[in-house]
């Protein structure tokens, strides 16, 4: 089974009277464990086709389907179960809860998915530890580097073992060494959990890290390379 | 990291502005408890006032005599009645009176007054006209055949202090009551209906005057605490000694005090309105602007796979918990500053003369009960979560990906 399927999907914005296809008809196929970039410029629909993968936000046509189960049959609850069981988020901004520490923006999800207490912090830290973070438990976001900030969000997307880590240019913020760590790092968790990774970058560092990459233009898939 | 504490740090962002909230909810919640005890103290001291001035906290009386006061309607052994409330829990003192109209003559002037028999001893315990006296002296049983006057009405009659007033009326009998009794004392109770028609006399030479053969017209009773009127009364009213005669409380006797006073509560609830309305805009202003700023941050809860509903929950957590801290320190502070003024009085400043006159003392003492120390904390509660619903609700509108743009 396909990790996700993405079958001529479409989006549509509307700006005033103006309407704009961010997306035309777009269909896609990432199998389990792959680590795919999804290449483009600015305004290519990169971002928009991760956001509709990940059930943030709902296609104007066309179907997509995660680990087999089709979006379009499934209530905004269900997606929101959906997304914290199955899917992980890395953003471009990180994204973290500025009032919890590192430990506790990780252990949040495990908080959201009923495990207890004991557990949510061996596995916290445990991930922390992963991403290279063993002494930054108790920082607070604010406290922290833009690339450990990122560190937490990978560690964050990571820690529940989802089935597919969305990561929308999680390198745009970061210097070029920060940036090549932290690929460096999600390299290795695909390799060694076989999680499937999907980026949305325009970073050629991130590229050249991909093993497969899906090239996009004005809201179409322009070219599909799988490295050998 | 449960939702509570998530709750607490969400609090604490913005320390100031928290604080300033809770401020603001605190000190409506201690001007309420504060204001509501001072009203209710003022109430029950003009009610005091007007009981002990005229009726009583509660009288025993012929049916129909209040309505209709003829001189036959009689309550006829008042000693029984007198005894019996005399020894009811909670009766702090009891005086019987009789009363009925009659003309009162001097050398050049002649008044329709309302004259009362009183017993002066008892009369001093449960009135305050024995102390209002402003010439001569008050009633005493060692001289019979004296009255008090009301000072416009000896005024009317040219009369004062040591001369003489004819009166004339109609006894229980039916007979021709006719006397001749001396002007011991002049009263100025400020009420001028009182001051120019009332005269008192001692019940004995009113009962011989009268031929009332022991009868009165009222049996009247000053109870230890006001709130306990409405349950006395109704226990009362249950007496089989009682039964054949009604009793009535003060505001059966003086409904237009009652009426006085809840006019008066209700433009205090008008202002205690805007003061409350005021206190939710600024609870709006608070949380508006922690929706407005976290929406991004609730956006990217949501994708994570957190419920809008746990956000909501969060959300209101958070208003809880400003609105119980500031409720409860505004009971706190309330309460205390009641408490003090409630032995060391407020005082009326250049109304205090004028307060003198009408019986009243010249400070006002708020009263904390719990009505007054729950009713407006209570209502600040409701309405602040009420208003904090308002925004919380807009969270399950947000589309993450649409509140993740947010700046």
């Amino acid at each position: 089974m396909s990790a996700v399927t993405a079958r001529d999907v479409s989006k549509i914005y509307t700006q005033g009277d103006v309407k704009v296809t961010a997306l035309g008809k777009v269909s896609l196929t990432v199998e389990t464990g792959e680590f795919v970039a999804l290449a483009g410029p600015s305004g290519s629909g990169k971002t928009t086709l991760l956001n509709l993968i990940g059930g943030l936000d709902t296609p104007d046509g066309g179907e997509v389907t995660v680990n087999g189960m089709a979006f379009s049959t499934m209530s905004s609850g269900d997606l929101a179960e959906l997304r914290l069981t199955q899917i992980g988020f890395v953003f471009q901004s990180y994204n973290l809860i500025p009032v919890l520490t590192a430990e506790e923006n990780v252990a949040y999800i495990l908080r959201l998915q009923g495990v207890g207490k004991k557990e949510r912090q061996e596995r916290a830290r445990a991930i922390l530890n992963d991403v290279g973070l063993e002494d930054k438990y108790d920082r607070k976001p604010s406290q922290l580097s833009g690339g450990q900030q990122q560190r937490v969000a990978v560690a964050r997307a990571l820690v529940s073992n989802p089935a597919i880590i969305l990561a929308d240019e999680p390198t745009a913020n970061l210097d070029s060494k920060t940036g090549d760590s932290l690929l460096q790092m999600m390299r290795e968790m695909n390799q060694k959990h076989h999680v499937t990774f999907i980026f949305s970058t325009h970073d050629a560092m991130v590229m050249e890290a991909a093993k497969r990459i899906v090239s996009m233009k004005d809201g179409q898939i322009v070219a599909d390379k799988t490295k050998c | 990291m449960n939702d509570l504490s998530l709750a607490w740090r969400n609090i604490w962002r913005h320390p100031r502005r928290s604080i300033l909230t809770m401020m603001a909810i605190g000190f409506a919640a201690m001007l309420l408890v504060f204001m509501l005890s001072f009203q209710f103290g003022s109430y029950e001291s003009m009610i005091n006032a007007s009981v002990k001035l005229a009726t009583g906290h509660l009288q025993v009386q012929g049916k129909g005599y209040n309505t209709k006061p003829e001189m036959r309607n009689v309550v006829p052994t008042p000693k029984a009645i007198m005894d019996k409330l005399s020894k009811t829990q909670g009766v702090d003192s009891v005086t019987p009176r009789a009363q009925t109209f009659v003309l009162a003559s001097s050398d050049t002037r002649i008044r329709g007054v309302l004259v009362t028999g009183v017993d002066p001893e008892r009369e001093k315990e449960v009135f305050t006209i024995p102390s209002l006296i402003r010439n001569g002296d008050y009633l005493s049983d060692k001289a019979p055949n004296t009255v008090i006057v009301g000072a416009l009405l000896a005024k009317r009659l040219n009369t004062g202090v040591g001369k003489e007033l004819t009166l004339l009326g109609q006894s229980f009998d039916g007979s021709i009551a006719a006397t001749v009794v001396t002007v011991r004392g002049i009263f100025k109770s400020g009420i001028d209906a009182v001051d120019r028609a009332a005269i008192q006399m001692l019940l004995t030479d009113f009962d011989d005057l009268f031929v009332m053969n022991g009868a009165v017209h009222t049996v009247v009773a000053i109870i230890d605490e006001l709130s306990q009127t409405a349950p006395l009364k109704a226990a009362l009213e249950k007496d089989p000694l009682l039964k054949p005669l009604a009793v009535l409380d003060w505001i059966d006797l003086t409904p237009g005090l009652k009426q006085s006073i809840q006019m008066d509560l209700v433009g205090g609830i008008i202002m205690y309105g805007i003061l409350i309305i005021v206190v939710a805009f600024s609870i709006l202003n608070t949380f508006l602007m922690a929706v407005f700023e976290r929406t991004r941050e609730f956006g990217v809860m949501m994708a994570i796979g957190t419920t809008p509903r746990r956000l909501v929950k969060v959300m209101l957590m958070e208003s809880m918990f400003m609105t119980g801290v500031g409720i409860l320190a505004g009971m706190v502070t309330g309460a205390l500053l009641t408490v003090y003024f409630s032995h060391a009085g407020i005082s009326m400043g250049g109304a205090t003369d004028l307060m003198a006159q009408y019986g009243m003392s010249g400070r006002l003492y708020p009263r904390l009960s719990l009505l007054s120390l729950l009713v407006g904390p209570t209502i600040i509660g409701v309405v602040t979560f009420l208003t904090a619903l308002f925004p919380a609700l807009k969270i399950p509108h947000l589309k993450p990906v649409d509140a993740m743009k947010a700046v």
